[in-house]
């Protein structure tokens, strides 16, 4: 097996060809041809999104997690947008890729952009509970305590048929969620064809898509070429977008083996 | 974490040189967070603004080091100069608008501790996972730098503080005292 480097596939690196054993191929067709994600709503559990950005076109709803005096956390509804341009940048990139989703945001970060775990849990709470189709997180965590509980929710979300899409860090970086099997975990390979991802033999990372010189929205209201795993994991949720469109009955198990059948790299060996 | 010590901060000064030369960049630095605060502080700066940035404080919502503090994840921004706030923490200071930004989080187990950035290195589209995977490196030998020299002082404490103690008593007292100390190595090394 070819090593892949920590962060993702490099320029020059050759993805493992995995061989298949199911009988019958998926295809890409099948998988997603003609869909547009029509129906599907894809969470941003991020800095917020720009809605009015020209590449996010919208969003379908916003709202942020505040703690109040004692720190309990509320959700409440967010005009304020995005804090950083994080978020609008990972917006950007699956309004490009699923055009007809759902756009919704939910803010974890302060406008100072400090936030804690307590956002993150009850934002990501939030989302499970109104039954997005497909969250993306683009960001991680290194606390243990929350940990724990984001776990609980990764595998809670899992089997209610909501698909968490989480960026890889470095390998030798202990950061959750993407480290859990009940995520669908993301690094960046090298190419720039947004549709083209591979299956990643060698977890914790489970797959790989476009994350070097990317285009992202930015808040200026233009692009910015930008390189890092937080905008591979828009590229992985959108694509989920496209299948659950078309497949709404797959459940987040099934979605993973869809991605798998459908990845550049792997190959059907016929006997 | 608290304000750096100086050993600390001669730690940091050795990776951000060394960052900064094998990436070939014209600058490389290392902001640190103090627990609750909504900035980060420039602890090492290695080529420009190394004069002038140190101690200087800029807020989390200052460019991509803010970014990427917030959300753990290495970025890299190629043509930043297109959008000055986002360079505006060297910019503001030096007058230096860098082009490319690379940025990688300082993690420790339970949370972030910094950022450390490398400014301007030649673009090699080929090598940008390599440059990503080398700066998480980075990240990771002054996170532990950091760590290694938190330990050490919190270790050092008693014991600096048992010698001025010790120090400080005259004649016989000092004497005896100074053999309960030696009966007590003596103790501690048979366990």
């Amino acid at each position: 097996m070819t090593e892949l480097p920590a962060y993702g596939l490099g320029y020059d690196d050759e993805a493992p060809r995995v061989p298949s054993a199911w009988p019958q191929a998926v295809s890409r067709e099948w998988a997603w041809g003609g869909s547009a994600g029509e129906g599907v709503a894809v969470c941003l559990v991020d800095s917020g999104v720009r809605g009015d950005h020209p590449l996010v076109g919208g969003v379908d709803r916003a709202v942020t997690v505040t703690l109040d005096d004692d720190g309990e956390p509320h959700v409440r509804d967010d005009e304020t947008g995005d804090v950083s341009g994080h978020g609008t940048a990972c917006a950007g990139i699956v309004r490009a890729i699923a055009p007809a989703a759902r756009i919704t945001s939910v803010r974890v970060l302060e406008a100072d952009l400090s936030g804690g775990g307590t956002q993150l849990l009850a934002g990501l709470g939030w989302a499970l509970e109104q039954g997005y189709e497909v969250v993306n997180l683009s960001l991680s965590t290194t606390r243990r305590a929350v940990a724990q509980t984001l776990h609980e929710l990764a595998d809670t979300a899992y089997f209610a048929r909501t698909l968490l899409v989480a960026c890889a860090n470095n390998r030798l970086v202990d950061s959750y969620p993407w480290k859990f099997s009940s995520v669908v975990s993301v690094a960046s390979h090298a190419g720039t064809d947004p549709m083209e991802y591979f299956y990643n033999p060698d977890p914790p990372v489970e797959f790989l898509a476009r994350g070097v010189d990317v285009d992202v929205a930015w808040p200026s209201g233009g692009t910015m070429r930008a390189t890092g795993n937080s905008f591979a994991a828009p590229h992985i949720a959108a694509i989920c977008a496209l299948i659950l469109a078309k497949h709404p009955e797959l459940t987040p198990f099934q979605v993973k083996g869809v991605l798998f059948e459908t990845a550049s790299n792997v190959v059907r060996e016929t006997p | 974490m608290s304000p750096a010590s100086s050993g600390q901060i001669a730690l940091l000064q050795s990776v951000v040189d060394v960052a900064r030369a094998i990436f070939g960049a014209q600058a490389a630095s290392i902001l640190l967070h103090e627990h609750g605060a909504a900035e980060l502080t420039f602890a090492a700066v290695s080529g420009e603004g190394s004069s002038t940035l140190v101690g200087r404080r800029i807020p989390l919502t200052t460019g991509v080091a803010g970014w990427v503090f917030a959300t753990r994840q290495p970025l890299a921004i190629e043509d930043v100069s297109s959008d000055p706030r986002f360079a505006g923490d060297v910019a503001s200071s030096t007058g230096y608008v860098p082009k490319g930004i690379m940025a990688a989080p300082l993690l420790n187990e339970d949370r972030a501790l910094g950022v450390i950035s490398v400014l301007d290195r030649p673009r090699r589209v080929e090598f940008s996972l390599i440059e990503m995977d080398l700066l998480g490196a980075f990240a990771r030998l002054a996170a532990q730098a950091l760590e290694l020299a938190a330990t050490a002082r919190a270790a050092s404490g008693p014991v600096a503080r048992l010698q001025e103690s010790l120090d400080a008593l005259e004649g016989p007292r000092r004497a005896a005292a100074t053999r309960l100390v030696e009966a007590l190595g003596d103790v501690l090394e048979e366990l």
